[in-house]
């Protein structure tokens, strides 16, 4: 089986997983810290010819791509050319040398927050994520290249999950940076419904997209809903309270002098609705989260 | 401090219901709690704990200010269900009563939804107390999925021209939309039509002034003959319906829908007339 991304902070936990029950294949371009024994490692970039020999030399009978990355900071071109053209390599590879079963993790993010969304957005609800936030532009095109995969090459079982917000005591991804905070900002006024999805769950759910006969594209929600500022409240911080009107301006000064590590698009996940209906992956797998949301939410400070 | 302040604020507000509406009462609106999780919140951001704060003015404006009278709740059936109402005011007073009679004059209580605009979410305190109480942004996807939750949903058909009506509109319904009816086709749910009477009077306006609505970013900004759309205290009446039973597709034509969606308008019109001419007075 081969794991991408498999160096990141969730994909070690993914490993840890599995690697007693399959014989994992890594490829990343970062290394592996802390790598079990019976793991072989590739450090290789996606997009570079040696992926092919990876699929080549081995029988692979799975692969779980989760190498997509997102960083505001890096140039447009080079987040594009990463996730775009390594997921484009990993599809081709599936296709060509006969893979059974293609896992792909994609994000509830896809859809977007916005004051439009119904407060349960099902697999159907179109991806808006982009019209607010460009950057996010090409999480969509990885997702809609798993999805048109899905139709070209049924032989394939082609799994598309859209997690949630994913935390973690060493996850580093948006939600778990600005939960972290003890002076997180908080928009006046506002306190939407977030999700949020443990990283061990996400990782959990990872490994039952492998059931044989599963296929399809599926959000997948944690242990359920909860205003954000419950989630300072269980977490002790003291959430700082900006006008909306200011906060935007005021972070894109920040921002852009490298003194905030958000980008204000941000802020929509603070103000408005992005929640996904999780019900069919939940009746097609009977997967259930093992943490409930006090233990997910404290996860974030690692507790 | 602020925190401090409006937790003693919401303290204060709950211990006002407790006193108005009564233990027994106030032991069954505590039933509306199971679908919360540890966090006291349904799914949708619905707080009963929150609720019972926020409606304590309602409650006051209820008896004492609108001295809102009923007529036939008794006939709202059990489970899912759309209430359908006209719509008038300025503020959504309308709105606002049916909600406390649903709560303490129906039994069980019921917590009844209304279908927002989209333009509230995007309100600071505003959308975050229309959710704490059990308000939804008005798509079809909430509405259906909180009708196969059987909960009861108000809706106003004549949406926003229906509130910013004017003066000489009053009593008059607007066009209705007809998305409610598919809805209720495709759910199977009945229909319990409410007419609304003394809310049409309470805030007169005379004009909408729409550079100053394009301005706000309202979507409406009547100047009432008090200036702004303060409710003046008129006596409410508010009339329950028989639940209508509708079937038929629904995706069907307009014009077919359109038949069905002028039965649940004649039948609110009916009720209205009735009302006016019971009414004695407008303000008692």
């Amino acid at each position: 089986m081969v794991v991408t991304g498999i160096s990141g902070n969730l994909g070690r936990t993914l490993a840890k997983q599995l690697h007693q029950a399959e014989a994992i294949l890594g490829v990343d371009r970062r290394p592996f810290v802390g790598k079990p024994k019976d793991i072989e490692m590739f450090q290789i970039d996606l997009r570079k010819k040696k992926l092919d020999d990876v699929f080549r030399r081995h029988q692979v009978k799975a692969v779980i791509h989760m190498g997509i990355l997102h960083d505001p900071r890096m140039s447009s071109e080079d987040h594009h050319s990463f996730n775009v053209l390594g997921t484009t390599r990993v599809l081709d590879c599936v296709a060509k040398y006969g893979v059974k079963k293609l896992v792909v993790l994609s994000s509830a993010d896809v859809y977007g927050p916005s004051p439009d969304n119904s407060n349960f957005l099902t697999e159907d609800a179109p991806l808006m994520a982009a019209s607010r936030f460009p950057t996010m532009r090409d999480l969509i095109e990885v997702d809609m290249l798993a999805c048109g995969f899905f139709w070209r090459h049924p032989q394939v079982e082609t799994v598309v999950l859209r997690p949630v917000h994913i935390v973690g005591p060493t996850i580093k991804n948006a939600p778990s940076n600005y939960l972290r905070n003890r002076r997180p900002w908080q928009l006046s006024g506002f306190d939407p419904m977030v999700q949020i999805l443990h990283v061990e769950d996400c990782a959990r759910a990872m490994v039952a997209a492998l059931k044989p006969g599963l296929r399809g594209v599926y959000n997948v929600v944690g242990p359920g809903e909860v205003p954000l500022s419950a989630i300072f409240k269980e977490l002790g911080s003291a959430p700082r309270s900006v006008p909306h009107l200011l906060a935007r301006p005021l972070l894109s000064t920040l921002f852009r002098y490298r003194l905030a590590s958000f980008p204000p698009e941000e802020l929509d996940h603070i103000q408005f609705l992005c929640a996904v209906d999780g019900a069919r992956w939940a009746k097609d797998t009977r997967w259930r989260p093992s943490h409930s949301m006090r233990e997910t939410i404290r996860a974030v400070l690692g507790e | 401090m602020f925190r401090r302040a409006s937790d003693a604020l919401k303290k204060g507000l709950k211990a006002w219901t407790e006193a108005m509406v009564g233990d027994e009462l106030e032991e069954r609106l505590r039933a509306l709690e199971r679908t919360q999780n540890e966090y006291g919140v349904d799914p949708f951001g619905f707080s009963v704990e929150y609720a019972l704060s926020a409606v304590a003015p309602m409650i006051w404006i209820y008896r004492n200010y609108h001295r809102v009278e009923v007529h036939g709740i008794e006939k709202v059936p059990k489970g899912r269900v759309l209430l359908v109402s006209n719509h008038s005011g300025q503020l959504p007073m309308d709105g606002a009563m049916i909600g406390v009679a649903m709560l303490i004059e129906a039994n069980p209580p019921r917590a009844v939804r209304s279908m927002v605009e989209k333009w509230v979410p995007t309100l600071p305190y505003v959308s975050t107390f229309m959710a704490r109480v059990g308000q939804i942004v008005g798509t079809p996807e909430n509405c259906r999925r909180l009708l196969n939750h059987e909960e009861a949903i108000l809706v106003f058909p004549e949406g926003i021209s229906g509130i910013a009506k004017l003066w000489p509109q009053r009593y008059q319904l607007q066009g209705f939309g007809l998305g409610f009816m598919r809805l209720a086709l495709e759910t199977n749910t009945p229909i319990v039509p409410v007419a609304v009477v003394g809310a049409e009077e309470q805030s007169p306006a005379l004009v909408n002034v729409k550079p100053v609505a394009k301005l706000l970013g309202f979507p409406v900004a009547p100047l009432t003959v008090t200036g702004v759309p303060f409710p003046l205290p008129t006596k409410y009446r508010l009339y329950f319906g028989d639940p209508m039973f509708f079937t038929g597709r629904a995706d069907d034509e307009d014009a077919e829908l359109e038949k069905k969606v002028k039965g649940v308008k004649a039948s609110i019109q009916s009720m209205i007339d009735q009302g006016l001419k019971e009414r004695k007075h407008v303000f008692w």
